[in-house]
């Protein structure tokens, strides 16, 4: 034992160096908590660690609390209640006292106490408002370690509701001198605006200020906050793009100061978050990647490195590569960066590798192909992680051709895993491809393909699949699972011999054991066999009857499964037979406690009993009419006129009741609170009819119509409001629903187009004979995974859906066994001398405990200089920085750090004169009225694209150009436009085909569906006399509000048109106050920029009213409320309000 | 952005903790011992990066120590290798070769100088000379006040 004081001495000259303050209450203190680390590790039960651990609270306890503590005894005691919270023991007596010793302690005390804070409560917490004074008092410290503490401890934690109180000290902090406090302070902002992005609305110039720092660390900082910026808006920045750009090519050019240098790589660190945010900018946008392209290439260049740090770039890079408008040669070299990654011996590159394939396979299906070796290999990699990540490969390479051989892979692995959370996301995969292929099984199965997926496949596959997942299944999988079997494919035949198939193979299952089967998988059974098994034809339903009856009987069986028992035998109990053992069960469970199976019980009592009733509440071969949910119970509307005519009070919503309550006057009724959803899905579950569309039918309630929404609680006074629940009314709010439900519920069979294409390519199909070789194993492998890829550019490619992850949450799964395995640790000596190792020696990784132990302190210290290197060996010796070094006097950046912010972009420039003498081109009834300006779209060869739009009274007309750059004539010039939101009708063509200056298109467009911009993508391709044709790709966006036309109503029709909608959104704007009355003011300005109706101004209120071209109206209502613009806007379609009210911020933000 | 980071012993001993995100203790202590038991477990030529729940572990050992960082999927893998390599050398270059026994009995000048290195879960300063820099102005404050004055701050 004084051997180990001796090294824990030896090895802490540093502390004792540092320590400058001699007194034996700071030693004996120190000694203190050695003594309880010390004491803890001699221990040999847990038992006896607690014995301790609790002890060592109860003094700590009681010193705390005691007035003669000194701030200095405190700071030791919070060292030792932090020591004790790490092991795993509950000291939170002391975080009230953690809190008093950042508030009263000077200098270190106060350091630890902030610590300690830091340490002990998360942001949450309730204590935390009590450092809010503290860290107050802090901010105005004029020693400035105290302000860089209370910084420290605001970027890691602060209630959000306080912000406000310290915002203006940390704003403050930005224009300080020191640049390691304007670093904490955007750090703290970077903090605010993830927690509460609204606070910090108002600095984002200060946001660029930071970014234009001398400081280079300040700099880097302030990017933290613009990636988080662009990935939620990365419109708003495209600006700030070049200086981006030009920051990255500085510190790619080793302009930064050398200390900023790790293993001789500038600022690595910067370099990633800069391509980082390059690569959110330059996504889908073909101008912004233009200007990254030379910077990219010059940073793939300069990382050809063999260090981590350098892959690490590379790999970004890499990414980035592939997010933006690609660009041929930087593809390639991508490619071979991929390439040279998936080859590594090191399995860390490897892994990567393999994720960057991933990750671009998408685009480029055949750099898998080149692969494909690794690939297998990769699959039977010994490192789970590896395989997992090829089998996430492979899933996004699937095609019809390989499906079979790569889900029996996933399978495979599925077996294995013991880890819930791959099992879920990997289950969710395999049901997601099953469920996707068999749609093309159809044409398949008669030609006993042994490859292609068929029906047997299916059902076995979703066989393996419940059973694997045991009970942690996404309760959607097998929902949609039965709902592609009750609804089928195509071919009826297919579907019988699919369901047929279904029910053999449960049955059998259901003879054999089924204790091991998951509920779900129990559940989805019941149903099969309740709905088909009369397809069978030797099945006899007593045989099946039988089955479930088992099924009932089983302890294991959960009550909900016992549910779906039950009514599977509702819809089985035929014959005497069927009817007595019906009787039988239904007498068991007809008393039972839990009153969904009581439920269940009678109503298999009274159907078995009246086989007239049973046939027409639940009829066999029932078409499948999506069941039509009266969500506005239209059926009660008798009952209610009745009720009204005698004498009762109209109906009114919970939450309109409630604000009546509160507010007695009626003109301020507050119409912005929280309005209650009332859910209305009724439907009868005894139905004969899928879960899947029980719950599909009952969601359409929630979107349709709101019954919660009417009855308006808007304070002005509609002359329609009293009569909404009396018969007129009412019954235009009957309509609306039915149109809801008319457009909600398409149907969703599928559609098999791709048969052609299927049989197609089936001549190419290998025929594999099995060959002892595994070299030639792994080809054929190798041959069946990657088939398709080869002979079809277009491989079936899907996103990374699978199922929503949820962070941290979990099944407690063994944690029997793992608590076990803390105690033993916790058991085992800890102090064996490997602990002095010194942590960067270069120890074999291998070396086991009991052989160290000998080895004396004084050896231990000679093997100190060895230097650094990692344990793994992964890592280069680093050169370590001398002090010259770290002065280095490298050039800084210039002055402005290079922000050449005002660098006007130069395609600007060019654009300007091409546009005046565009616009004569446009025809003569266009030319008079309100168009965009012309932007160019794309430039080809000897063609330039631009396009403007037209804002006509009923439409908006796209005029497209084509100019004839060069002197030959271009020929079949075809445009193609395309856009999955808007309707593209071809107004007129120019005639030529052949252009040799201007030809002007123009289209007319009509929205489909509401979004804030809407987006063309458009195709040109021509041909020039002599040469290849050419194709080139462009896009083009508007704004929603190009479809906006004022909507002239008057305010009673707006009343009745109020009520009908039920698509709505509420929000607070910005009032503006330039002199007049902010209200009309404001109203004014949002009437010009977005043509809105103004239908009336009373008070403080106004309702506006405009339409989407063509004929969809919106009605806004605005009221002034504290000081701010309540808005309230209602549309019958969907989306459109939110549209809307994002275009009234813009507005309003531009004014 | 980094979610928390873990320090453990090769015998499973958690060293340093330090969240980024707010979670309950019970949380912690689950995702600690389930974290520390996969790692633990993974054999020494293995892949230092693992795909846990929704995000991915980035871990390496050094001597007797693991250092365990969680980051978010879109965060970059090797540059988090770095981070735990940097520190590990801030460490280093603040105790003076340093082993788990400096961390142990040290733990809250441990956690001073990851709070100089990573502040809220993101890189706070990746110069070494600065942060180490920033540590020994912090440590200064021990002297009594009017020393402090005397010394040059930065």
């Amino acid at each position: 034992m004084s051997d180990v004081v001796e090294k824990t001495l030896t090895a802490l000259p540093s502390l004792l160096s540092l320590d400058s303050q001699p007194g034996a209450a700071k030693l004996s203190s120190t000694s203190k908590l050695g003594n309880l680390i010390r004491g803890i590790t001699e221990l040999t039960s847990k038992h006896e660690e607690e014995k301790l651990i609790h002890r060592e609270l109860a003094s700590i306890k009681e010193q705390v609390s005691s007035p003669n503590t000194s701030m200095r005894q405190m700071k030791e005691l919070m060292v030792r209640a932090i020591y004790c919270e790490s092991l795993g023991y509950e000291a939170s007596f002391s975080y009230i006292h953690a809190i008093k010793l950042a508030q009263q302690g000077t200098g270190l005390e106060k350091r630890v106490g902030y610590l300690a804070v830091s340490l002990f409560l998360n942001e949450n917490h309730e204590l935390l408002l009590l450092l809010v004074n503290t860290v107050l008092k802090d901010l105005q410290s004029t020693n400035l370690i105290e302000v860089c503490m209370a910084l420290t401890v605001v970027s890691q934690m602060f209630p959000k509701d306080m912000i406000p109180a310290i915002l203006p000290l940390v704003e403050e902090k930005l224009n300080h001198p020191k640049e390691i406090i304007r670093r904490k302070a955007v750090l703290a902002l970077y903090k605010f605006y993830l927690i509460a992005p609204n606070q910090v609305q108002h600095i984002h110039n200060k946001f660029r200020k930071a970014l234009c720092d001398k400081d280079p660390g300040v700099m880097t900082a302030s990017l933290h906050i613009y990636l988080q910026m662009i990935q939620e808006n990365a419109e708003g920045y495209k600006d700030l793009t070049a200086s981006f750009v030009s920051i990255l090519k500085q510190v790619v050019g080793g302009k930064l100061p050398i200390d900023f240098n790790y293993h001789s790589v500038p600022a690595p660190w910067l370099q990633i978050q800069l391509i980082r945010i390059l690569s959110l900018l330059g996504k889908n946008d073909q101008r912004t990647s233009e200007i990254m392209y030379e910077v990219l290439d010059e940073s793939l260049r300069r990382a050809e490195m063999n260090h981590n740090i350098t892959y690490a770039i590379l790999y970004e890079c890499v990414k980035c590569i592939y997010t933006i408008h690609p660009k041929s040669d930087l593809l390639e070299k991508a490619a071979k960066c991929i390439g040279n990654f998936v080859l590594s011996p090191k399995i860390n590159l490897k892994y990567l590798g393999l994720k960057a394939l991933t990750y671009v396979i998408q685009q480029d299906p055949k750099l898998a192909l080149q692969h494909q070796m690794t690939i297998i290999e990769c699959l039977d990699h010994p490192d789970l992680i590896i395989k997992r990540e090829t089998l996430e490969l492979l899933f996004r390479i699937t095609n019809t051709q390989n499906v079979v051989v790569i889900v029996e892979k996933m399978l495979e692995f599925l077996r294995m895993s013991t880890d819930d959370y791959t099992t879920i996301d990997l289950v969710g995969k395999v049901a997601e491809l099953a469920e996707k292929y068999p749609s093309d099984c159809v044409c398949f199965s008669y030609k006993n393909y042994t490859y292609a997926p068929d029906n047997e496949w299916f059902i076995e596959t979703m066989n393996t699949v419940f059973s694997l997942s045991g009970d942690t299944m996404q309760p959607d999988i097998p929902n949609s699972f039965l709902k592609l079997l009750s609804e089928g494919f195509e071919s009826v035949e297919e579907d019988r011999k699919l369901r047929l198939f279904a029910v053999d193979s449960y049955v059998t299952l259901l003879k054999g054991e089924t204790g091991k089967l998951p509920q779900f998988f129990l559940q989805v059974i019941s149903w099969v066999l309740g709905e088909y098994s009369h397809l069978s034809e030797e099945l006899k339903p007593a045989t099946v009857l039988e089955l479930l009856q088992k099924l009932l009987d089983r302890k294991q069986t959960s009550s909900e499964t016992k549910s779906w028992a039950l009514m599977a035998m509702t819809k089985l109990c035929e014959g005497r037979a069927g009817v007595s053992v019906a009787q039988q069960v239904s007498e068991t469970y007809i008393s039972s406690m839990d009153t969904v199976l009581r439920q269940r019980a009678q109503e298999l009592q009274h159907l078995s009993q009246d086989s007239e009733l049973r046939a027409r509440v639940l009829p066999r071969d029932a078409d499948l009419e999506p069941l039509e949910v009266d969500s506005s119970l239209s059926f009660l509307d008798g009952f209610v006129s009745e009720a009204l005519a005698a004498g009762a009070a109209p109906y009114k919503p919970p939450h309109q009741r409630q604000e009546e309550l509160s507010q007695a006057k009626v003109l301020s009724l507050e119409p912005y609170g929280l309005s209650l959803p009332i859910s209305m899905s009724s439907c009868s579950i005894a139905d004969r009819q899928s879960p899947t569309l029980l719950s599909m039918s009952s969601g359409l309630s929630g979107d349709s119509t709101d019954l919660s929404h009417k009855g308006g609680s808007t304070t002005l006074k509609f002359e329609g409001v009293k009569r909404v629940w009396g018969k007129e009314g009412y019954l235009a709010q009957k309509e609306s629903v039915e149109e809801a439900v008319q457009v909600e519920a398409p149907s969703p069979l599928r559609s098999t187009s791709q048969q052609a294409e299927v049989v197609g390519s089936h001549s190419q199909t290998p025929t594999l004979t099995p060959t002892p070789e595994p070299e030639q194993e792994k080809q054929q492998l190798a041959s069946s995974l990657f088939f398709g890829i080869s002979s079809q550019s277009s491989v079936c490619l899907m996103g990374k859906s699978g199922p929503t992850p949820q962070r941290f949450r979990r099944k407690a799964k063994g944690q029997s066994s793992s608590s076990g395995a803390t105690e033993q640790m916790s058991n085992s000596v800890v102090f064996t001398s490997t602990t002095v190792d010194n942590l960067l020696c270069n120890n074999p990784p291998d070396s086991t405990i009991t052989s160290e132990v000998d080895v004396s302190s004084s050896k231990h210290t000679s093997e100190l200089p060895q230097g650094l290197t990692a344990a793994n060996g992964t890592c280069d010796i680093e050169a370590e920085l001398t002090d010259s070094d770290l002065k280095g006097s490298s050039p800084p950046l210039s002055g402005d750090n290079g922000l050449e912010n005002a660098d006007p972009d130069p395609h600007e420039n060019l654009d300007k004169p091409q546009g005046v003498c565009l616009s004569s081109h446009l025809p003569a009834e266009l030319s008079g009225l309100c168009r965009s300006e012309i932007t160019p779209l794309c430039t080809l060869q000897n063609l330039d694209l631009s396009a403007c739009h037209v804002h006509r009274e009923d439409t908006i007309v796209l005029v497209v150009f084509i100019t004839n750059s060069s002197d030959s004539a271009v020929q079949h010039i075809r445009l193609d436009l395309d856009s999955e939101l808007l309707e593209v009708s071809c107004v007129s063509e120019s005639p030529a085909k052949d252009v040799r200056s201007v030809a002007v298109y123009l289209y007319s467009l009509t929205v489909r569906r509401p979004a804030v911009h809407v987006e063309l993508a458009g195709t040109v391709s021509y041909q020039v006399p002599v040469g290849t044709p050419q194709t080139a790709q462009f896009s083009y966006k508007l704004p929603l509000t190009a479809f906006i036309r004022p909507l002239t109503v008057s305010t009673e029709e707006y009343g009745t048109m109020w009520l009908a909608f039920s698509h709505d959104t509420k929000q607070n704007l910005t009032l503006i106050n330039d002199g007049q009355e902010p209200l009309v003011a404001t109203l004014n300005v949002l009437r010009k920029k977005l043509q809105l109706h103004v239908v009336e101004v009373i008070g403080v209120e106004g309702i506006l009213a405009c339409k989407l071209l063509q004929d969809q109206p919106c009605l806004m209502h605005f009221r002034v409320h504290e000081g701010a613009l309540a808005v309230w806007l209602r549309s019958p379609v969907p989306d459109l309000p939110d549209c809307l009210i994002y275009h009234c911020q813009r507005a309003l933000q531009e004014h | 952005m980094m979610q928390f980071m873990l320090l453990f012993s090769r015998q499973g001993k958690l060293r340093l903790q330090k969240w980024y995100v707010p979670l309950s203790d019970k949380e912690k202590k689950k995702i600690t011992r389930e974290l520390v038991q996969t790692v633990l477990a993974r054999k020494p030529k293995m892949c230092s990066f693992l795909e846990w729940r929704d995000l991915k572990v980035v871990y390496k050992r050094y001597a007797s120590l693991y250092f365990c960082c969680a980051v978010e999927n879109q965060d970059n893998e090797l540059i988090t290798l770095e981070i735990i390599h940097r520190y590990v050398e801030l460490l280093d270059k603040y105790f003076g070769s340093v082993c788990e026994l400096d961390i142990i009995f040290n733990f809250e000048k441990a956690y001073f100088i990851l709070d100089e290195f990573l502040l809220g879960g993101e890189a706070q300063e990746t110069s070494k000379k600065n942060v180490l820099k920033a540590i020994e102005q912090a440590d200064l404050l021990q002297e009594p006040r009017h020393e402090f004055f005397t010394v040059p701050v930065y």
